[in-house]
């Protein structure tokens, strides 16, 4: 008896000499700064001299931060377009490739392939294929007669580059996700159905997803937590402009923070990004929620 | 036998429609590749030319001469491929030790350490992005640091800024705490009885047995380490220790019209990721599908 016990508590010490660096590493890039992150938001820390406790003052001065405001409008309006998309195209890719048919394997491989690139090099090349007079897509447009319009400098289509550029960037992942999804559907279900006559759609609508559900959980938890942190596309793309349509919240922070070391300032404003991020994130949980009960 | 003729021709035809919009999308996937690499390697005059040539008349490595004498770019890449496997060889060894602990041994706070683990993997970056910034600098003995951790720069601008934050991933832990917990415990006992030292058991019996979670590990954690932008670029602040990504943005940012080497470097960007995928294809596939189940 006594024999085992000390077993056991050399094996507990074993573990957390195993854990220790992992945990000390977590709590000092993550624990303390999770901590710290809700302190600067009151202090007007600029790095090099001043940290002192400034109370309210940073909150009250971003109510009244319209360049603030207009950045969340801009990545709401991004979210908006590019999470449904984003869903849709990539479960819509993955149904397709969902068969054993010859070549799926390599059509995969294929749609795949532009998630590897990183955000500087994919938005670089958008850049060129986005060009007004000899850019790939408004080459291809012409072909069909359209004049396209210049991409990245026009107020209209600015943030809709930007929606394809990671729509084209992300697909891919999400297409692999769901396939794995579709694997773990029993296929006795759609047996059954069929047998019921129900047709495609029907085994689709009360089949396919609200099995995926969980899937459509995960993917559109990460797209959101994702599209509200805009900022590689937008930083290389666009740059922000113009006239900051495409200028997101976490764009803005990096400047007050970075440029203009108002670092205090630009955690206040990071607090209210992260408080959006996790109202939508609840918001998404419920729509999930809520379609469960009514299937 | 007319209905089975009808119904072949049915399946024909439905085969034929599916490969013509599989073809359709890989070609729009894969479209900006081809078309940076098209003008990388054409000379300027038929970089602007109208309509588009498919097939450049000359072939020329001008560009990649360009881009690689006008800003060095070998020394990005090397900077870069650095900090990837750094944190590659960080995290195996961190992460398969801490999910070795958590998956195989017992000890009092399993459980509550690792679930706080997972919970953080869902704070946004941009929360801990100015604190992490505030805790670098102040690092006791880096970068001129005396104990209180003040007067030098503490990890800001050294390489260490970057690999330490990510050395040991929550994803890392929660990977291989998940491969661990499919392998037998019996050997674990079998060789505790032949008077085998724990960190051997792990070292020696275990480790070897999770080749393939590691290389799925690394591949991940190279990409993301590779691709990684917005952290790189506010804790380097030196030119000689920038990554390959922020060399790519300052370049397509200062020469925003000389499209060839603007793809050349691109490319060289994206490549290594592109060559490790190609070898290493089946981790890659088996590590989303991994991450999206479990996730």
């Amino acid at each position: 008896m006594a024999s085992m016990r000390k077993v056991e508590r050399h094996e507990a010490r074993t573990a957390y000499v195993f854990i220790t660096p992992t945990v000390l590493l977590f709590a000092v890039f993550t624990v303390i700064p999770v901590v710290m992150a809700l302190y600067l938001s009151f202090t007007n820390y600029d790095v090099l001299s001043r940290n002192d406790w400034v109370g309210l003052e940073n909150y009250r001065r971003l109510i009244d931060d319209s360049l603030l405001w207009k950045t969340f409008k801009n990545v709401f309006l991004y979210s908006i377009i590019f999470v449904p998309l984003n869903i849709i195209i990539s479960l819509l890719l993955s149904m397709l490739l969902s068969r054993a048919w010859r070549g799926v394997k390599l059509f995969r491989t294929f749609y795949y392939l532009p998630t590897l690139t990183s955000a500087v090099a994919a938005a670089t090349v958008w850049i060129w294929l986005l060009h007004p007079e000899f850019g790939l897509v408004n080459g291809l447009l012409s072909y069909v007669g359209i004049t396209g319009p210049a991409w990245l400098s026009e107020t209209s289509t600015a943030m809709l580059s930007i929606v394809m550029l990671t729509l084209w960037q992300s697909v891919g992942s999400n297409m692999i996700i769901y396939l794995a999804g579709l694997q773990g559907v029993p296929d006795y279900l759609y047996e059954s159905a069929r047998l019921d006559g129900a047709n495609k759609w029907a085994s689709f609508r009360y089949i396919t997803w609200p099995q995926l559900r969980p899937t459509t959980f995960l993917v559109s938890t990460m797209a959101i937590i994702g599209a509200l942190q805009l900022f590689d596309q937008a930083f290389v793309l666009t740059q922000g402009g113009p006239a900051n349509v495409t200028k997101t919240p976490v764009y803005l922070i990096y400047q007050q923070g970075f440029n203009q070391l108002q670092m205090g300032y630009a955690s206040a404003q990071a607090f209210v990004l992260a408080v959006a991020i996790l109202i939508f994130s609840l918001i998404n949980m419920r729509v999930s929620k809520a379609e469960e009960s009514i299937i | 036998m007319g209905v089975t003729g009808g119904s072949a021709l049915k399946q024909g035809l439905y085969k034929l429609i599916f490969y013509i919009v599989c073809i359709l999308i890989a070609v729009v996937m894969f479209l900006p590749f081809y078309w940076s690499l098209l003008t990388s390697l054409k000379p300027d005059d038929e970089i602007f030319a109208m309509p588009i040539q498919w097939f450049p008349k000359h072939l020329t490595f001008e560009h990649y001469r360009k881009a690689f004498s006008t800003v060095p770019f070998a020394l990005f890449f090397w900077n870069s491929l650095v900090l990837a496997v750094s944190g590659v060889l960080a995290n195996l060894f961190f992460g398969s030790l801490s999910g070795y602990a958590f998956a195989k041994l017992r000890f009092r706070l399993n459980k509550p350490v690792f679930r706080v683990l997972l919970a953080a993997m869902m704070i946004p970056g941009i929360v801990t992005m100015i604190p992490t910034v505030y805790v670098m600098r102040h690092i006791p003995f880096a970068g001129g640091n005396d104990i209180f951790g003040g007067g030098g720069n503490g990890l800001m601008n050294s390489f260490w800024g970057i690999i330490l934050p990510g050395a040991s991933g929550s994803f890392a832990v929660f990977f291989m705490r998940q491969f661990f917990l499919t392998l037998p415990s019996d050997m674990l006992e079998m060789a505790r009885i032949e008077g085998c030292g724990e960190f051997k058991i792990f070292w020696r019996i275990y480790l070897p047995l999770t080749r393939p979670a590691l290389a799925t590990l690394s591949i991940f954690t190279f990409q993301a380490g590779w691709n990684s932008f917005l952290w790189p670029m506010i804790v380097l602040n030196d030119p000689d220790k920038a990554t390959i990504q922020m060399g790519l943005q300052a370049f397509s940012y200062n020469f925003q019209t000389d499209y060839g080497p603007m793809m050349a470097g691109a490319l060289v960007a994206i490549l290594p990721i592109l060559v490790l995928f190609l070898a290493l294809q089946r981790y890659f596939v088996q590590g989303i599908a991994f991450s999206g189940i479990k996730g």
